[in-house]
């Protein structure tokens, strides 16, 4: 009879806790992954399926007749190929403009440090649609209005002081000393630079580069500002929504959805750093 | 192309760094370059624009601005939606940080899944909502389901429907954001605080009120200033829910520059965004400074 006078409250509450703690976290993941399963189920139904009214919760017209179709409509096609164009153009122009200025913030002490990094929080906190208006009429006046250069470099003055942050602080996550132990033996500055601290920082740099990307990749308003032509995908899905059937904007929503959840996958392990802390 | 072009320097004088400070010069000047042609020159282009026109100054299109039938209902729902919005999706960040930090089980998985809409546009975001809130859609159709009956969500007639419908959207996209944020934030407090404050017999709530919440107020602030002004920059979830139905100031910008062709009442409208966004910026600044000050450390 001794069980009856060891007091399991504590230990039963602490149980009980675990189990609350497990049915939230589930809860929440359902909340975040039901819509996603939703858009898939909708953009993988036969448009038939769709027009249905009480529309079935599980996949059992399965076809890829709706993407096609969204793929195969006007402009998708080439929007898609746009996309690619404009997030790889930017995520390599700023690198080469980015990461010199985020080595120079790692590891320089130089007049002017202190306002540089001020005006970089400063240039994050300007809104998209006061730089688009202008940049358009600018961009017709030098003749790149409609073309994906002019995204390029909008989206590159997007991202620049974000890619310029983050490699500072991927710089200042490589040790000097190596460094200064290439250039002992015999490195010369960009050697050491070459070969000793770009494979040391180059799995945060790509980091960063995939970052720079997904924001080009989701910028809507300002590519659908600059552009008529060659629009980019979101852009292209932005104009055409209010003429085009729900089935292709299932469509559109789901080929939107499906990068970003490979994005997170490929960096899963960077997302604190990409996004969290190297933020300020 | 042209700002291409001074990143050619920069490996030269790295060659030669007899004087550090030209090497970093040359490092940082090409990003400055840019960066005033490309973001401080349009700033300055776009209050021209707000305010000039071919005979100088005027206030003309700020008063087409203001006069537009949807300006005052695009500038109360941004409002209003920041003002429910981001109470609401601190709470749910810090919540859903605190239950990570707990060590739940496939903790690793459950940080995956919250982080994807990261990753998302709000237009993306507004699309995936769309096939659940349209008027045969998934919602009503689990109504359907289960014999009730489902009801026109996104209706113009239905305010406040199509207000909780685009609140649920870009709650479900964006709280992923604040939650990294956190998160990370969260990383950096030994956890030792936290146990002391337990040994002394704190509950759960005093620990947050009183010991989490401070340390972690540089994140949070970051956070809310980060989290604001994106907010204010939401239009594609409302367009894509609602078409023209719920206005927000940068789908206004959005309709006087494509629908209307109008530039310069547009560029006026991204100076609104502009100028509240600022406000917002140094009164969060301000607002925590003095608390600090107030003596929490």
């Amino acid at each position: 009879m001794t069980e009856t006078t060891v007091d399991t409250a504590p230990l039963k509450r602490q149980k009980r806790n675990r189990v609350l703690l497990q049915l939230s976290c589930i809860a929440i993941s359902l909340f975040m992954l039901i819509p996603i399963y939703l858009i898939s189920l909708a953009a993988l139904s036969t448009r038939e399926s769709l027009n249905r009214f009480p529309l079935s919760l599980l996949p059992t017209s399965f076809s890829f007749e709706t993407l096609a179709a969204f793929l195969g409509s006007t402009g998708v096609f080439g929007a898609l190929g746009n996309s690619l164009i404009v997030g790889v153009g930017t995520l390599l122009l700023s690198a080469v403009i980015g990461v010199p200025a985020g080595y120079a913030l790692a590891r320089f002490a130089f007049p002017g440090k202190e306002p540089y990094q001020l005006f970089l929080l400063f240039t994050r906190a300007l809104p998209i649609v006061v730089l688009s208006v202008p940049l358009a009429r600018l961009f017709l006046t030098v003749d790149i209005y409609d073309t994906t250069y002019g995204v390029i470099l909008l989206h590159t003055a997007l991202a620049l002081p974000t890619t310029i942050l983050i490699s500072a602080s991927v710089f200042l996550g490589v040790p000097q000393d190596v460094e200064e132990a290439a250039r002992v033996f015999g490195c010369s500055p960009l050697g050491a630079f070459m070969r000793v601290v770009m494979p040391m920082a180059l799995p945060g740099i790509a980091a960063a580069s995939i970052f720079t990307f997904v924001m080009s990749w989701n910028e809507v308003l300002g590519a659908s500002i600059l552009t008529l032509d060659h629009r980019t995908l979101p852009a292209q899905v932005l104009t055409s929504l209010a003429d085009s059937p729900l089935a292709y904007r299932f469509a559109g929503g789901f080929a939107l959805v499906i990068p970003s959840i490979i994005f997170i996958a490929l960096m899963r392990r960077y997302l604190t750093n990409m996004w969290g802390s190297t933020i300020r | 192309m042209t700002v291409q072009a001074p990143a050619a320097p920069t490996k030269a004088t790295v060659r030669a760094p007899r004087r550090r400070v030209p090497a970093a010069v040359w490092l940082i000047g090409p990003s400055v370059i840019f960066m005033i042609l490309l973001l401080g020159w349009p700033v300055v282009e776009g209050v021209l624009q707000a305010f000039q026109d071919e005979n100088g100054f005027t206030l003309d299109f700020v008063t087409r601005m203001v006069q537009d039938p949807y300006f005052w209902p695009a500038v109360r729902n941004t409002l209003l939606l920041i003002v429910v919005m981001i109470p609401i999706q601190f709470a749910f960040a810090i919540g859903m940080a605190l239950l990570l930090r707990a060590n739940p089980r496939l903790h690793k998985v459950h940080f995956f899944v919250w982080a994807i809409p990261l990753a998302l546009s709000d237009l993306a975001a507004g699309l995936v909502w769309l096939s659940i809130f349209n008027d045969r859609g998934y919602l009503n159709s689990v109504l359907a389901w289960l014999g009730l009956e489902g009801s026109s969500w996104l209706a113009y007639d239905n305010q406040t429907t199509m207000f909780i419908c685009v609140l649920i959207a870009e709650l479900w996209r964006a709280t992923s954001l604040v939650l990294v944020i956190v998160v990370a934030g969260l990383q950096g407090i030994p956890k030792d605080y936290d146990e002391a404050a337990q040994v002394f017999g704190a509950t759960f709530w005093q620990r947050l009120r009183h010991v989490t919440l401070p340390l972690l107020k540089p994140s949070l602030q970051v956070a809310l200033i980060l989290r604001t002004i994106l907010a204010f920059q939401t239009f594609a979830v409302a367009q894509a829910l609602t078409g023209q139905n719920f206005p927000l100031v940068v789908g206004e910008t959005y309709r006087w520059y494509t629908g209307l062709q109008n530039p310069n009442v547009a560029a006026a409208l991204a100076l609104v965004i502009l100028v509240v966004s600022m406000l917002t910026s140094i009164f969060y600044l301000r607002a925590l400074r003095e608390k600090n000050q107030g003596g929490t450390r």
